[in-house]
């Protein structure tokens, strides 16, 4: 049984073929690394996968039930959970009802979210998790008002609360200082330790390298590579693609 | 049965909301005019509740609260003057808006912002279109005439002090409601729908159901406030509910503070008593009303609520307690 398959998947926005037939699959317990040059189709293929975008073709498999076109939301409650290039949070709300909302619509029906039941053991489980990535100080601070690295940390925080099975993060080192970058890439492999399946898309690519076990490379909508990390680096049509032939 | 306490500080909230409301004819006296003033503004604040709901809360633009207020007040009007009582008609306006709320919703998952904006306002426009064309049903222009008030057990309403604590008693109700709903999950994903409608949808919001909620419940809010509209003034015609009139309403929700539970409150308030301050002015008053109205906008944004709330923390270094916002 396939976790996660991607089959031949096309977007096209008019003219402009975004992702041309793409194919991969992602195994369980695993960290895929998602790279290429920029304006490849990397975010494209995370939105169409996602339910955020409509595919023009192809499928998309979650544990052998195909999953193309469902709606985020869906997707969601099946396990399957993102974040975003540009941090998304709720700005207004404090850290803490960022990591409750992250969580609430995974639960019951929405007719008994109408009663708050089941907030705090949600409520425990946001602590423990803020504790884990050091921004446990911070939870009754209004969202907006974070550093950009905690708000990176708060995004993190707010894809783990409903214990997706599979979670996709779109550039989480970007614009991050050093030593926090290496905090998340640490957390990243703890969580990966404790049976949780990455996507990851990152610029980064020493830390990509290093993080994942193996490597998928789009270039102009296309898969023009995949293996293990040090063979991709001596990969010719990758390094034809990155620095040009 | 036992109420979490949390339920408890909600209707000690919805009490201590409406006892300063009903307090103000105490204040400033229960003469014909005044109570008058004071029901209609209890009234408009049952209708600005529910567009806090939809525009305050949820983030869904609406230019076309008027109409459900309308749909309520001619909803009653016409069912009673051809022999309902007031209950059944009453229940069934709720209904009709709740229904006509929801179906105004559903184009909300597609537009957004302005888009919204003009859909609703189109919406408004077709409401007031069938009011005045109607006539068999609704009276055109003439409007409709004689409607009573009901009694409740042997209690006349027909005097203006009775209907007054009969609106207010609504008003508790639906606070109370308004208070639990907008701090049950359902608030929060409101809220983050209005924040962050792409996170709100990938950490599981269901937009088109809670989109169509808000409305549904806004418009229910407004549908009641005209059922009742149209027992305080026993007439009712389409110049009551034209497009302007959501214009008015969203101006009432701006100033009092959107987004803030006692912005309905003191929207209504502010927007209807400061015309009645200003009368004296005579001509000028209109213009003095649009300056106070631009010059609240511009310094407070966040209406005065929000203002009120700013007041609080500088003065007691604290957030203010039991907000719901």
């Amino acid at each position: 049984m396939s976790f996660f398959r991607i089959n031949n998947l096309k977007k096209s926005f008019y003219d402009l073929q975004a992702l041309a037939g793409v194919s991969f699959e992602v195994k369980e317990g695993e960290i895929l690394g998602l790279i290429g040059p920029n304006g490849s189709g990397k975010t494209t293929l995370f939105n169409c996968v996602t339910g955020m975008l409509k595919v023009s073709g192809g499928e998309v498999f979650f544990r052998s039930r195909e999953v193309t076109n469902y709606k985020p939301h869906s997707l969601y409650k099946l396990g399957v959970g993102r974040t975003f290039q540009l941090v998304q949070l709720f700005p207004e709300m404090t850290v803490m009802e960022n990591m409750l909302m992250a969580i609430q619509e995974s639960q019951g029906s929405i007719w008994t979210r109408l009663f708050s039941i089941g907030e705090e053991e949600n409520r425990r489980k946001a602590l423990e998790l803020l504790e884990f990535l050091d921004i446990l100080h911070l939870k009754d601070q209004i969202a907006e008002n974070l550093s950009y690295g905690q708000q990176k940390l708060l995004d993190l925080g707010m894809v783990l609360m409903s214990d997706p099975e599979l979670v996709l993060l779109d550039e989480p080192l970007a614009g991050v200082n050093p030593s926090l970058a290496n905090n998340i890439l640490k957390r990243i492999s703890e969580l990966n330790g404790r049976d949780k399946t990455f996507l990851i898309i990152e610029h980064n690519m020493e830390a990509v390298m290093d993080i994942a076990s193996r490597i998928v490379v789009l270039d102009h909508g296309e898969k023009i590579a995949q293996g293990r990390p040090e063979r991709i680096q001596e990969d010719e049509l990758v390094l034809e693609a990155y620095f040009g032939g | 049965m036992q109420l979490p306490a949390s339920n408890k500080k909600y209707i000690l909230s919805a009490v201590l909301y409406v006892a300063a409301v009903i307090s103000v004819p105490f204040f400033v006296g229960f003469s014909p005019y005044y109570l008058y003033l004071s029901t209609l503004v209890v009234i408009y604040i049952i209708s600005v509740m529910g567009l806090n709901i939809t525009l305050g809360y949820a983030g869904q633009i609406t230019l076309g609260h008027a109409a459900f207020m309308g749909i309520g007040a001619y909803t009653v009007s016409i069912l009673t003057l051809r022999g309902w009582s007031f209950w059944p008609a009453f229940l069934l306006a709720g209904l009709i808006s709740l229904l006509l709320g929801a179906i105004i919703g559903l184009p909300a998952i597609r537009v957004k912002d302005h888009y919204l904006a003009f859909v609703t306002l189109g919406f408004g426009s077709i409401i007031f279109l069938f009011m005045t064309n109607e006539e068999e049903l609704t009276g055109g222009f003439r409007g409709l005439y004689g409607i009573e008030r009901p009694q409740i057990f042997s209690l006349s309403l027909s005097s203006d002090r009775a209907f007054y604590f009969f609106v207010a008693s609504f008003l508790l109700i639906l606070t109370a409601a308004g208070l639990w709903l907008l701090n049950s999950k359902w608030g929060r994903a409101f809220k983050a729908i209005r924040e962050n409608e792409k996170r709100a949808e990938m950490v599981g919001v269901n937009l088109l159901a809670y989109k169509v909620a808000a409305f549904a419940i806004g418009s229910l809010y407004a549908g009641l406030s005209g059922g009742l509209l149209a027992l305080l003034m026993r007439f009712i015609e389409p110049t009551s509910f034209p497009v302007t009139e959501s214009f008015w309403l969203l101006i009432m929700l701006v100033v009092g503070g959107r987004g803030r539970f006692e912005g309905a409150f003191i929207g209504p308030l502010v927007v209807m008593v400061l015309p009645e301050l200003l009368r004296g002015t005579e001509g000028l008053y209109f213009v003095l009303f649009s300056l106070i109205s631009l010059f609240i906008l511009i310094f407070w944004p966040s209406g005065l609520a929000g203002l009120l709330e700013t007041l609080f923390e500088k003065v007691f270094d604290r957030e203010m307690p039991g907000l719901t916002k």
